[in-house]
C-alpha cells in the first residue's frame, strides 16, 4: 500500500495497490501500476509540462487525448502523451527538455 | 464485389455498430484509439485498479456489464485493434498509426464513430494546475481510481455536471460546491419535453437531490470570474458572481464543462457535408434519419455525429449498420424501425437539455479580454477580437491565419467553440456564418519518429 | 456610363496586391477584382522562403528587386509580415551538387546577390544540428522567411488605405477589350467597370484568363504538400533547402517548423485542395534525415493550396504579345512568393510608364508559342 503520502487522499482504495517508481526531473517519485503517466505525474510532482511562450506550469485538461496538453519527454527526448502512456517501472521523465531551460 | 467494412471507435454506437454487422455475416474491422472498449462513458481502469462496476458506473453498471458482455461474444467475430488512430484519409484508405507505427487500412463501408469532448467556455485563469474538464474528472475517477482534488468545484452546466459531482461525493470527495451557470428550473416551459427524457430525467433530479442531502451547495444563474492560483499555478480558489454577490470559493481543483461536442475531424477529412446545428451551436455532418453521410458508403453515429448520450448512440450505431446492411443489399434487420422511433423520441428531450443547459455563449463572447481563449497558444479573447477588428475579419479560418488562434496542438477543440463565439459577435455576424474551423491531418499530433516507422 | 479607371487587375494574391499599390503610389486609380479573399490562395499557403538563391537566371533581376522591397516592408505597407533575413542554406550531397552551387554563385554576384560556399566542416561548425551527410552548401545571408498568411492582406490594406478599390468575393463573369482599354462585368451584377490597362495576376487560373483574351498558354496546377510542427526552442536559423532533392524546412520566430516536400493534389476547378497523407509521411522522414533532432518534434498540421505552374517552370511576366494594355503575371510554379512584391512593382512600370528598368525577358509569354497579331 503506498505510504503516508499526501497525495494518498486524492488515489482511491483499490483491491491491491502495486507500487512502482519513476523519475521525473531527476526526483524519484512512487506511481501506482495502471495508472497513466498523467496520473502519476498529478500525485507526483504535480505538473506534466511548462508551456512555451511564457512562465506557466500544465498539467492536462482533459484526459482522453484530445487537449494535447500533457505531452512531456522521456529523457532521452523520447515524447509521449502522459494520458494515454501507461507508467512504467523506472521511466525516467523531464518536464523540460535541457536546451529549454 | 466483397465488402470490408470498418468502423471507427469502439464506444457504444460502435459496438452496437459492429453487432449487428456480425450478426448479419459481416467481419468488420473496429479502430479504436483507446486501448480496451467502452468509449468514454464506459471507461474501464487497468486491471490493477479496478473497483466495483457499481461505484464505477452507478445507475449504468447493467448496461456496462451487457457492454462488456456484448464486447467478450464479439472478440473474435471482428478485427479487433485498440490502440489505433486513424490520422488521415486517402482514397478508400485510412492511414493509421499506433506503437508499431504507421500503416493503411482499406474499406469498401465506414462507420465512423469518434464520439465527443467537453464544450468549454473559458474563464480567467482556466489554464491553472488542478482545472479538468467535466469529462477529465470523470476519467480520473473512473479510470484512475485517482480524484482530480481533495476539495472540488463543479462549474459549467448540463447534466454531466451533476452526475460527476455526484460520483465524486459518493467516493468520498469534499465536493466544495456545484456551480451552474444556466437557470435549468426557471425552465417550467420545457419541462413536458424535459419529462420526456423519462428516466434520464429522473436520474438527474435524484444526482440533484442526493448532492443537496449532503449539504453540497448547488447555486445557479452563476457567473464564473477567475480561477485563483499560487505561484506554483495551482488552483487555490474559484471566483464567481451569484445572485448580485461576488463570492470566492476555496478549492484545489475545479472541473469544468458545458455539455459536449462532436469531434467532427475525420468528417471533415472525408469530405462529408456539414450544416449548422442551431441548437447546439456546432457543425455538424449531415446525414439522413440513419447516419448515411453525403458521401458515398460512409455512415455516422454516435456522439461524434450529434451529442444524443450514450442510449441514443447504441441505436444510432444500429442505424449505420442497417444502413450500410441496406445498401449492400442485405436485407434489414427487424429492429430499424423501433431505433427510428427511439431516435425520434429522443430528440424532443435532447433539444429540451440543449437548450436548458445552454452554451453560456453570450457570455463567452463578452469574456473580457485578457482571458486565455486559445490554451496552446496563449492567446486571449483580446487578440481575437483585434484581429477581427484590424484585419476585417470575420471567418474563423481566416481569423486563425491571421492570429494563430487554433494553428496549436488542440488543433481547435478546446478553443473553436469559443473563439466562434468571439469572432461572431465581434464583427456583427451570426455565429453560423463565422464557419467552422477545417479539419486537417493528422487528427492528432504525432511524433515525426512515429510517422515515419513503418509497420513490419 | 461606367466608372474608367487607369487600371484594373484580375486576381488579389500577393502579385495583384502589390500590383495595386504600386500602380496607385504612381498615381494611378486602380480597381482590384478577387473572386474569393485577398491572399486566400496560394499567397496564402505556401512555405514562405524568401530567396533569391537557387533561382533561374531570368528570374534574378526580379528577385534581387523584390529582396530590397521585402526589406522595407515597414515602410511600405506598414508591417514587416514577419519577415527576417535568416539567410537561406542550399545543402550539396554531393561533389557535383558543390560544382552547381559555385557556379550559381557565379551567377548570383553578377546580381549584386551575395552567397557563400561552405564545406562539410563549416556545416558542421555553424549548423550542428545537421546530419552529417552533406557535402557543403551555399548560404546567402540576406535570403530568409516571412509569413505568407499575412503578406497579400497587408498589401492589399495598404492599397485601400492610399484609394484602391478592391473588389473581394467578386468573380469575373467577362472581361473583354473596349475601346479606349477593357470593360470588366462582374458576374454578381454589379455595374461593369472599365479601364485603361487591365491586368492579370490571376495566379493558377491566369491561363484562363489570359485565353479570353486569345493568348493561349497551358498551364496546369501544382499543390505543394505543407507540413507544420509543434513550436520547440530555437533551433534552425536559416531557411534550408537541398540540391537536387524536394525537401525545404524552416523554423519560424513562433517556434514552430514548416517544412515541405512532393506535392498533393489540386482541382483548380473546384478550387480545392489537400495534402497527401503518403507524401507527408515521406516529407516527414527527409526532414528527419536532414535535421534529426525533428525525430521527437510533433507534427500538427499538413496542407496545401493551387499554384499554378508552366512548362518550364518559370512564371509568365510581361506584355501580353498580342493585345495592347494587357499584362500578365502568373504561373509561379511554386516559387512565386519571393517575386511577389517586385512584380507589382514591375507591372505597375510596364502598365504606366510603358517599361521597367528590371530585366525580364526570360519571362515573356511568347516564348511558348508564336502569337499572331491580329492583323490590322
Amino acid at each position: 500500500m503506498l505510504g503516508k503520502d499526501p497525495s494518498k487522499s486524492r488515489r482511491l482504495t483499490v483491491a491491491h495497490d502495486e507500487i512502482i517508481g519513476i523519475t521525473v526531473d531527476g526526483c524519484s517519485y512512487e506511481a501506482r501500476l495502471g495508472e497513466t503517466v498523467l496520473t502519476a505525474l498529478r500525485m507526483a510532482n504535480g505538473h506534466v509540462h511548462s508551456f512555451e511562450f511564457y512562465p506557466e506550469k500544465r498539467a492536462g485538461f482533459c484526459l482522453m487525448s484530445a487537449c494535447q496538453d500533457c505531452w512531456l519527454w522521456h529523457e532521452d527526448g523520447r515524447r509521449l502523451r502522459a494520458c494515454t502512456t501507461r507508467a512504467e517501472d523506472g521511466m525516467t521523465l523531464v518536464t523540460l527538455l535541457p536546451e529549454h531551460c | 464485389m466483397s465488402t470490408t467494412a470498418v468502423i471507427i471507435g469502439a464506444g457504444p454506437a460502435g459496438m452496437a455498430a459492429a453487432e449487428m454487422l456480425v450478426h448479419a455475416g459481416l467481419h468488420p474491422t473496429v479502430l479504436d484509439e483507446g486501448g480496451q472498449p467502452g468509449g468514454q462513458i464506459f471507461r474501464k481502469p487497468q486491471a490493477q485498479l479496478q473497483r466495483p462496476l457499481e461505484k464505477l458506473y452507478g445507475f449504468d453498471a447493467a448496461r456496462a456489464r451487457r457492454v462488456n458482455a456484448t464486447f467478450a461474444s464479439l472478440r473474435s467475430k471482428i478485427d479487433y485493434r485498440p490502440g489505433i488512430q486513424v490520422w488521415a484519409v486517402g482514397n478508400e484508405i485510412l492511414h493509421l498509426i499506433d506503437d508499431s507505427g504507421s500503416s493503411v487500412q482499406a474499406w469498401t463501408h465506414l462507420i465512423v464513430a469518434p464520439g465527443a469532448m467537453d464544450r468549454i467556455a473559458p474563464v480567467r485563469g482556466w489554464t491553472a494546475v488542478g482545472l479538468y474538464s467535466l469529462g477529465g474528472a470523470q476519467i480520473a475517477l473512473k479510470a484512475e481510481a485517482a480524484v482530480i482534488g481533495r476539495r472540488v468545484i463543479f462549474a459549467g452546466s448540463g447534466p454531466l455536471l451533476y452526475l460527476v459531482a455526484y460520483q465524486y461525493a459518493e467516493a468520498g470527495v469534499d465536493v466544495a460546491a456545484v456551480l451552474e451557470t444556466g437557470h435549468p428550473f426557471a425552465q417550467i416551459a420545457r419541462l413536458p419535453a424535459l419529462l420526456s427524457g423519462g428516466r434520464l430525467f429522473a436520474r438527474g433530479l435524484y444526482y440533484m437531490a442526493a448532492l443537496r442531502k449532503r449539504g453540497i451547495p448547488i447555486l445557479t444563474g452563476v457567473r464564473l470570474q477567475e480561477v485563483i492560483r499560487d505561484s506554483d499555478d495551482r488552483v487555490t480558489a474559484l471566483s464567481f458572481r451569484h445572485r448580485g454577490m461576488e463570492q470566492v470559493e476555496s478549492c484545489d481543483a475545479v472541473a469544468l464543462g458545458h455539455g459536449l461536442r462532436s469531434e467532427t475531424q475525420l468528417a471533415d477529412l472525408l469530405d462529408i457535408e456539414f450544416s449548422f446545428d442551431a441548437v447546439q451551436r456546432q457543425w455538424l455532418p449531415k446525414t439522413d434519419q440513419d447516419g448515411r453521410s453525403t458521401a458515398s458508403n460512409i455512415y455516422l453515429a454516435g456522439d461524434g455525429l450529434s451529442i444524443r448520450g450514450s442510449e441514443i448512440a447504441e441505436a444510432s450505431g444500429r442505424l449505420a449498420a442497417s444502413a450500410l446492411l441496406h445498401d449492400i443489399g442485405l436485407p434489414a434487420p427487424s429492429k430499424v424501425e423501433r431505433d427510428r422511433r427511439t431516435m425520434r423520441s429522443a430528440a424532443r428531450f435532447r433539444e429540451a437539455l440543449e437548450r436548458t443547459f445552454a452554451y453560456p455563449h453570450e457570455e463567452v463572447a463578452a469574456l473580457p479580454d485578457d482571458v486565455v481563449v486559445c490554451r496552446c497558444e496563449g492567446l486571449s479573447a483580446g487578440a481575437i477580437r483585434q484581429t477581427v477588428e484590424r484585419c476585417g475579419e470575420a471567418d474563423i479560418n481566416r481569423v486563425k491565419a491571421f492570429c494563430r488562434v487554433g494553428m496549436g496542438r488542440c488543433q481547435g477543440r478546446l478553443c473553436g467553440a469559443a473563439a466562434a463565439e468571439i469572432v461572431a459577435a465581434a464583427s456583427g455576424t451570426t455565429i453560423e456564418s463565422v464557419g467552422r474551423m477545417r479539419g486537417q491531418a493528422p487528427i492528432k499530433p504525432i511524433p515525426l519518429a512515429e510517422l515515419v516507422r513503418s509497420r513490419p | 456610363m461606367s466608372a474608367m479607371f487607369d487600371i484594373a487587375i484580375i486576381g488579389g494574391g500577393l502579385a495583384g496586391c502589390s500590383t495595386a499599390l504600386h500602380a496607385r503610389l504612381k498615381g494611378a486609380s486602380v480597381i482590384l477584382f478577387e473572386r474569393g479573399r485577398c491572399g486566400g490562395q496560394a499567397s496564402g499557403v505556401n512555405y514562405g522562403g524568401v530567396r533569391q538563391q537557387g533561382r533561374h537566371p531570368a528570374e534574378l533581376s526580379l528577385s534581387r528587386r523584390s529582396r530590397t522591397i521585402w526589406g522595407s516592408l515597414q515602410q511600405l505597407i506598414g508591417t514587416d509580415c514577419e519577415f527576417a533575413a535568416t539567410g537561406h542554406l542550399k545543402l550539396a550531397r554531393t561533389d557535383v551538387d558543390m560544382e552547381d552551387l559555385i557556379a550559381h554563385q557565379a551567377l548570383l554576384g553578377e546580381h549584386g546577390i551575395h552567397a557563400d560556399i561552405l564545406d562539410a566542416r563549416d556545416l558542421t561548425r555553424r549548423f550542428p544540428y545537421l546530419s552529417g551527410r552533406y557535402a557543403g552548401g551555399s548560404y546567402c545571408g540576406e535570403d530568409g522567411q516571412a509569413n505568407p498568411r499575412l503578406v497579400a492582406p497587408a498589401f492589399a490594406k495598404a492599397a485601400r488605405a492610399l484609394g484602391v478599390v478592391i473588389r473581394e468575393n467578386c468573380k469575373i463573369a467577362v472581361a473583354e477589350q473596349a475601346e479606349n482599354g477593357f470593360v470588366i462585368r462582374p458576374a454578381d451584377g454589379s455595374p461593369a467597370i472599365s479601364a485603361r490597362r487591365l491586368i492579370n495576376t490571376a495566379g493558377a487560373w491566369g491561363a484562363e484568363v489570359a485565353a479570353m483574351f486569345g493568348d493561349v498558354v497551358k498551364e496546369t496546377v501544382m499543390a505543394p504538400n505543407m507540413c507544420v510542427t509543434e513550436p520547440i526552442p530555437p533551433l534552425i536559423g536559416p531557411n534550408l533547402g537541398i540540391c537536387g532533392g524536394s525537401i525545404y524546412i524552416r523554423q519560424a520566430a513562433h517556434g514552430s517548423v514548416i517544412f515541405g516536400a512532393g506535392l498533393g493534389v489540386a482541382d483548380a476547378q473546384a478550387l480545392r485542395a489537400r495534402p497527401l497523407a503518403e507524401v507527408t509521411l515521406e516529407a516527414a522522414a527527409a526532414a528527419v534525415e536532414m535535421v534529426p533532432h525533428l525525430r521527437n518534434v510533433l507534427l500538427l498540421r499538413s496542407w496545401t493550396g493551387i499554384e499554378g505552374r508552366m512548362p518550364d517552370g518559370l512564371p509568365v511576366l510581361g506584355a501580353s504579345p498580342t493585345v495592347e494594355g494587357l499584362f500578365h503575371a502568373f504561373g509561379f510554379s511554386g516559387h512565386g512568393f519571393q517575386l511577389g512584391p517586385a512584380v507589382g512593382a514591375v507591372l505597375a512600370e510596364l502598365s504606366l510608364d510603358g517599361d521597367t528598368p528590371t530585366s525580364i525577358s526570360g519571362l515573356a509569354m511568347d516564348r511558348f508559342a508564336p502569337f499572331a497579331v491580329p492583323a490590322p
